[in-house]
Order: C-alpha cells, then sequence, then structure tokens
C-alpha cells in the first residue's frame, strides 16, 4: 500500500510540468485487426503503450511553432507540408478564427511526428491506434456492438464545413481516451505501410512485384466501416498532405520513452 | 631580393588562395526546400563511419531503401541499380553515388551490411550501404516515397522504389521496375550525369 502510494507520488511528480499532456497507459494484448498481420487470420499483438488522451489543438500546436519556427508556415521546407499546411490560421503565428481548444488540422505527417518528438513521444502505430479506437465508454472492445458502430457511422454522414469542436467534445472511452471517434481523422506513425490497395502512385502493370515478405495484407473485418474507411483515407495519403479535418495524437512507451 | 620577390609573389598567391576559398564557403547555396537532404538524419555505412544524408550533397545519388535478410524482393533493387550503374560509361559512373538505407537497423549491423555488401561485389568507392535509426527510416521512407511495415521482428512489407537525385537532393525520377533495368531511370541518371 505504501509502495503504491509512493508510486502515485512519483509519477504526480513526473507530470507536474504545468503544459504537459495527459497520456494513459493501455494495456497491451492481442485483437483481431482489419489489417491481420498475416493478411489471413493472425491476431495483431499490441505491448502496452500510452496514449495521450485528447488529440493536439491548435492552441498546443501554435507554441510548438512558436518554439520552432521552422515548422511555421511559409517558413516550412516544402518537402514537409503542402501549400495548405496550417491554412485555417490567420497567419504563421496567429491563429485568427481557430479556436485554440479545437483539434489542430491542415498538417502533414512530418509536422505531426516533429510536434510529437517535442513531447518526448511519437504518433501512434496503427495497431496502436485501431485497438485503443475499439472501446466504447465500457467496454475494451465494442466493435461487435451494431448500435455502437451505427452511432461511429452517424458522424461521417455529418457535413464537414460545420465548424469543429472543441477536444474532448466525445465520451471518454473505456481506457480514458476521447475523441477516437467522431471529431477528426489522424494520422498514424505508419499509415504509409496499410497497403490496403496497393501504391496507388504506381499507374503501371498491377501485377508488379513491388512487395516483399508476406505479401499486402488484406481486410477481414468487412462489418467494421468506420474502421475501414480511415485505413482507406490513411493509404490514400502522402506524407506532406494536409487536409481540413486530419490532426493527430501522439504516444509512448510504456515506460514513458517515445520508443 | 629576387628571393624577396618570390616569397612576396607566394604570399600574395597564399593570400588570394586563401580569399577565393573563403569565398566560396562563406556563400552556401541554400538547400531546396523540395530537396530530400532537408531531411536531418544520421547514416552509419558498412565501415562503421557516421555521416549525415545531407552529407550526399553534391553529386548525383542513386537511392533505395532494402534489408539484409530480405530474401526476395531486396536482391532484385539491388540488380535494378547495378544495371543502372553498368548501363554507363566509366565517366559518367565515376560521378554517381549509390546509396541503399536498411529498413531493419535491430538486425542490419554494419557488419552485415559489409557482409552484404561483398556478396554482391558492390564497389564500396561509390556504393553505401548504411543503417539509421527507427524513426529515421519511417521519415527516409516517407521523402521517398517509400511504403514499408514491420510485419514481424525483422520481416517487412515494403514497396520497392529506386530514385535518382540531382547534386541538391531533388528527386529527379524514381521507379518501381525490379529486377530489369528500367531505361526512364537510366535516361534520368544520365541526364544529371551529363550536367557535370
Amino acid at each position: 500500500m505504501l509502495r503504491a502510494a509512493t508510486a502515485v507520488l512519483c509519477m504526480a511528480a513526473f507530470t507536474l510540468p504545468a503544459a504537459a499532456a495527459d497520456y494513459v497507459t493501455v494495456p497491451g494484448g492481442s485483437y483481431s485487426s482489419v489489417l491481420p498481420p498475416d493478411g489471413k487470420f493472425a491476431p495483431a499483438v499490441v505491448a502496452a503503450f500510452r496514449l495521450r488522451t485528447l488529440p493536439v489543438t491548435n492552441g498546443e500546436f501554435l507554441d510548438f511553432v512558436r518554439a520552432n519556427p521552422q515548422w511555421a508556415r511559409f517558413r516550412i521546407a516544402s518537402l514537409f507540408a503542402d501549400g495548405q499546411y496550417l491554412s485555417h490560421w490567420a497567419g504563421p503565428l496567429s491563429l485568427g478564427g481557430a479556436g485554440r481548444n479545437q483539434p489542430v488540422t491542415h498538417v502533414s505527417w512530418f509536422a505531426a511526428e516533429a510536434y510529437c518528438e517535442s513531447e518526448q513521444a511519437r504518433l501512434p502505430t496503427w495497431y496502436e491506434f485501431e485497438y485503443a479506437a475499439a472501446s466504447d465508454e465500457s467496454h475494451a472492445d465494442a466493435r461487435g456492438d451494431e448500435a455502437w458502430r451505427e452511432h461511429i457511422l452517424d458522424w461521417y454522414s455529418r457535413p464537414s464545413t460545420t465548424a469543429l469542436p472543441d477536444v474532448g467534445s466525445t465520451p471518454k472511452n473505456f481506457y480514458g481516451v476521447y475523441d477516437m471517434h467522431g471529431l477528426i481523422w489522424e494520422w498514424v506513425g505508419d499509415y504509409a505501410g496499410l497497403m490496403i490497395s496497393g501504391d496507388n502512385r504506381d499507374q503501371g502493370d498491377p501485377d508488379l512485384l513491388k512487395f516483399c515478405g508476406a505479401g499486402a495484407l488484406s481486410t477481414q473485418d468487412r462489418e467494421n466501416y468506420a474502421i475501414l474507411m480511415r485505413v482507406a483515407m490513411l493509404s490514400a495519403l502522402k506524407a506532406a498532405d494536409t487536409t481540413a479535418n486530419l490532426g493527430f495524437r501522439c504516444a509512448k512507451g510504456a515506460t514513458g520513452d517515445g520508443s | 631580393m629576387k628571393q624577396l620577390a618570390i616569397c612576396i609573389l607566394l604570399l600574395a598567391a597564399f593570400a588570394f588562395g586563401t580569399t577565393a576559398i573563403g569565398a566560396s564557403a562563406d556563400t552556401p547555396k541554400a538547400l531546396p526546400g523540395d530537396s530530400v537532404y532537408q531531411l536531418d538524419i544520421p547514416l552509419t555505412n558498412q565501415d562503421g563511419r557516421v555521416s549525415k544524408l545531407a552529407d550526399l550533397r553534391g553529386t548525383p545519388v542513386l537511392i533505395a531503401m532494402f534489408y539484409t535478410s530480405c530474401k526476395y524482393v531486396c536482391p532484385l533493387i539491388i540488380d535494378s541499380m547495378l544495371r543502372v550503374d553498368k548501363a554507363l560509361t566509366p565517366e559518367q559512373r565515376s560521378g554517381l553515388r549509390v546509396v541503399l538505407v536498411s529498413f531493419d537497423p535491430s538486425n542490419d549491423t554494419p557488419q552485415a551490411l559489409k557482409a552484404a555488401s561483398e556478396l554482391r561485389h558492390l564497389d564500396l568507392a561509390r556504393w553505401t550501404l548504411a543503417r539509421t535509426d527507427v524513426e529515421s527510416v519511417r521519415k527516409l521512407a516517407a521523402v521517398l516515397g517509400v511504403q514499408y511495415r514491420e510485419i514481424s521482428p525483422g520481416e517487412f512489407n515494403h514497396s520497392a522504389v529506386i530514385s535518382v537525385l540531382d547534386k541538391e537532393g531533388r528527386n529527379l525520377a524514381h521507379s518501381s521496375r525490379i529486377g530489369e533495368l528500367d531505361p526512364d531511370l537510366l535516361a534520368a541518371t544520365q541526364r544529371e550525369l551529363a550536367e557535370h
């Protein structure tokens, strides 16, 4: 008991810095992914990790850009972001009408990676994201619940022209994480490897021998449209792309480092 | 007297030389925004020597990603690069660097890279097999448009992409044709080498 109390106190001491983002531990496990690792039936295995409870906001990203001006709009190398990067802000260092607590969008994969590094973190992997996104408010894996799936799908039918709500506006899930559904699309670190449809940048011979290893992944859980839409959307992106509904959150190893 | 004159001439030559070198070093051209060398990542080669990716600046480069324990596609990627290399004239060839970076930092030690280079008889004066850290692998793959994913420890699914970079690190052309000579990739490489 005393040891547990000490541990809590020690953790509190580590998480004290004012602006530090909240991360919660997601216990590891295995689950059936829409992208089985062997392309057939094998379960995906996720080691315990820590996930940011909220997506990164405009306000947080502005602080990051101020401290790291090479990531400001107009200064960022074109290798790392397209022309729409942070284009919803009034200026490179001012939000204007963009809300401080709205999730930041119009960010490239490179910018999201760089931000997470500034929190000694990284982007979650696809398996980590899918695993944490499988839960509703009271079940680790709610994917068999048809009503819940329908509820998530409703989000996709809402027009994307309305302003984004603030982060934390959807119910907290089983792990204590918000907004895994119903707010934005999110980058994952290995988005480029999902390979649902091969490389759509190659317009040539579809029989081209392109892949090394166990063969491209295939989709299994065809009922889970919401998660398949995420896979399809992520697979179509390049790392410098930005869109009005695409943001990110960060993850860390269970011990707190970025590994 | 004659000696003094020579001495003064030598000094002047030195001074002039130093100024000229100083001037060129003071005005390095800014790296283009779309240069792959905007990426600040370390590379460790087959001899354990550490450098930065951007140190390749100044020479046209043929670059691809691979890993040494990959049995099927990766040898074909090296084949394709060798075919481009062999189709060049000796003068063209001497101006080209060829770089392969591993997806698999945990297994591809300098020793493993060295063994792979010896197996394929690669000319290590111009060819480099390199490793970097896991995060840098992801970033390099992203700038080169390579899709990959670790399926199980040390086993990767990945697309095959060979890119030719100009001396400033801009991606001039890329190819996914492997195990054969891609004439478009060769032509782009030759065009860039002719610039020098």
